[in-house]
């Protein structure tokens, strides 16, 4: 027993678990603002009077939403990058480092999208009927009633996108980048001795990284509700 | 309808100069939205990725013969499979969740709970590499399996989670109208309040659907040669990577609008359907489902 956990422990001299791990993390701080930016812009367009762009975010959203993540980490990596030739930074890493943020960013945003329209909707319409009688028009209703009540009620569907962004970060294996789904596949493929050993680390990582935003939105949710 | 009360927040009725400023706005988004396909289209050709050659090995018979039809044949395979299996691990542990004793209660909730917060690809690769090892099954269908029991761990325990928030939404009634007739708690559960749970969570379960067969393309990671996998091979054969991608992501799509679309069909039917409140499932769960 003590020589496997010995042998299980040597992997850690041998393989960068931590800084795989840091990957991930760092593939979700920057998925999770290119996400919220876009999400956000795809919400107002589709909450707006302006039927055009109405439709165009819809459009958006339904083709994002049901692509497969890998498809668009694959299209982007070999259609956009090896036949387009564009790249998005010199170093040869942070170029698909790059590449997995748009991927995440582009698929997240139609979830973001939704969820910030789900808060729109928790807004009862007598809201902003009474903005509008004490004289607010379209844009001061919108940014100083209807919206602090909206991110209010968005805040646990935006917590489930933050989750599912985190475990989606894995995917990113498809676009090149080292994080820890593929350097798991690594350990296992060199060391397969400790292969359950390997899977319950990464899968502790996981539980550890994601459960906590799970607890933090339901408790800010319920802090921050708007009580009716 | 969600979006129109959505817009109905935000917007009254429009009096003629408003509908005016709005005709020109609209006018404006549309250029805007003509002026960024002009772009990306633009690019497109100078690079020479619309010309006719790129796009017309994709309409042979060839081509869906031997590469799209079997690769979606391979995807819908491994996607049907897991939506029986996780349906049949979603039962179990759903109704653990559920039951009496706390020591089944407890188990249940941790499975529930581990495997949701485990991503599928990690699971995936874990049974690859770990079925090709303990030669449980033919080296052949070691990508097989690994994506079926990835996509059923993961599903089934989401699926759990709306099986049990389904009869939480129960009217408390129905639990008591079972006990006073003498049925056990157990029975009641069966017999009561589980198909009524089944029926609201339905348009759930349908979504959910959605994100198994959109998982599936996972298996490209692990080698599975689903839809994806053939797509690639294809278009670095006939050098129309893109737009081989292209056409699968479509598939993808097309397939997935409609089962959306059958999900809100469903939700609409059953809500005049059924006398008590069954409307879909809502919440973190429902939510959380749509979305890997």
């Amino acid at each position: 027993m003590s020589e496997y956990l010995n042998d299980f422990a040597s992997l850690f001299d041998q393989y960068d678990v931590l800084g795989a791990f840091w990957v991930n993390i760092r593939l979700t701080f920057f998925a999770a603002i290119g996400s919220m930016l876009l999400g956000s812009l795809v919400a107002l367009m589709r909450i707006s009077p302006i039927a055009s762009l109405r439709l165009a975010g819809t459009g958006y959203v339904n083709l994002f939403r049901n692509t497969p993540l890998t498809i668009i980490l694959v299209f982007l990596v070999l259609g956009v990058w090896s036949q387009l030739g564009i790249n998005l930074s010199e170093d040869f890493a942070r170029n698909f480092f790059l590449y997995a943020v748009v991927g995440l960013s582009l698929y997240h945003a139609a979830f973001v999208c939704e969820a910030i329209r789900s808060g729109v909707n928790t807004v009862p319409v007598g809201q902003a009927e009474a903005a509008r009688a004490i004289g607010l028009s379209f844009l001061p209703a919108a940014r100083l009633i209807v919206f602090p009540q909206a991110l209010r009620g968005a805040i646990t569907p935006l917590g489930n996108t933050l989750i599912a962004l985190t475990k989606n970060t894995t995917v990113a294996a498809a676009a090149s980048v080292t994080e820890i789904s593929a350097l798991m596949k690594t350990m296992i493929e060199f060391r397969p001795d400790v292969i359950i050993a390997v899977f319950l680390t990464v899968a502790l990582g996981f539980v550890l990284l994601v459960v906590p935003v799970g607890l933090l939105t339901t408790w800010a949710s319920r802090k921050l509700a708007v009580k009716r | 309808m969600a979006s129109s009360t959505a817009r109905n927040v935000l917007f009254d009725v429009q009096g003629p100069r408003a509908r005016r400023t709005t005709l020109v706005l609209n006018l404006v988004g549309v250029l805007l939205v003509a002026a960024l396909a002009w772009v990306v289209l633009g690019r497109l050709a100078d690079q020479g990725q619309l010309t006719a050659e790129k796009w017309a090995p994709l309409v042979t018979a060839r081509t869906w013969e031997n590469f799209l039809l079997p690769g979606l044949w391979q995807t819908l395979r491994a996607a049907l499979l897991a939506v029986v299996l996780s349906i049949a691990f979603g039962l179990v542990f759903g109704l653990g969740r559920l039951s009496q004793p706390a020591i089944v209660r407890l188990v249940s909730t941790v499975v529930v709970e581990f495997f949701r917060a485990v991503p599928v690809l990690v699971m995936m690769i874990f049974f690859y590499l770990g079925l090709g090892r303990a030669d449980l099954v033919e080296p052949a269908n070691v990508p097989f399996w690994a994506v079926v029991l990835g996509l059923m761990f993961y599903n089934g325990s989401v699926i759990a989670e709306l099986i049990r928030s389904g009869v939480h939404q129960l009217p408390r009634g129905q639990r008591e109208a079972g006990l006073a007739i003498g049925l056990t708690p157990a029975r009641s559960l069966r017999l009561i309040e589980l198909p009524q749970a089944l029926t609201a969570m339905l348009p759930s379960l349908v979504s959910q659907f959605v994100v198994i067969l959109k998982d599936t393309a996972l298996g490209y990671i692990i080698t599975y040669p689903e839809l994806l996998a053939s797509g690639r091979r294809l278009g670095s054969g006939d050098g129309n990577i893109l737009q081989t991608l292209f056409v699968v992501a479509l598939v993808f799509v097309l397939i997935n609008y409609l089962l959306t679309l059958l999900a809100d069909r469903l939700s609409r039917f059953l809500s005049y359907r059924t006398a008590g409140r069954t409307k879909p499932a809502e919440g973190p769960v429902a939510a959380a489902a749509a979305q890997d």
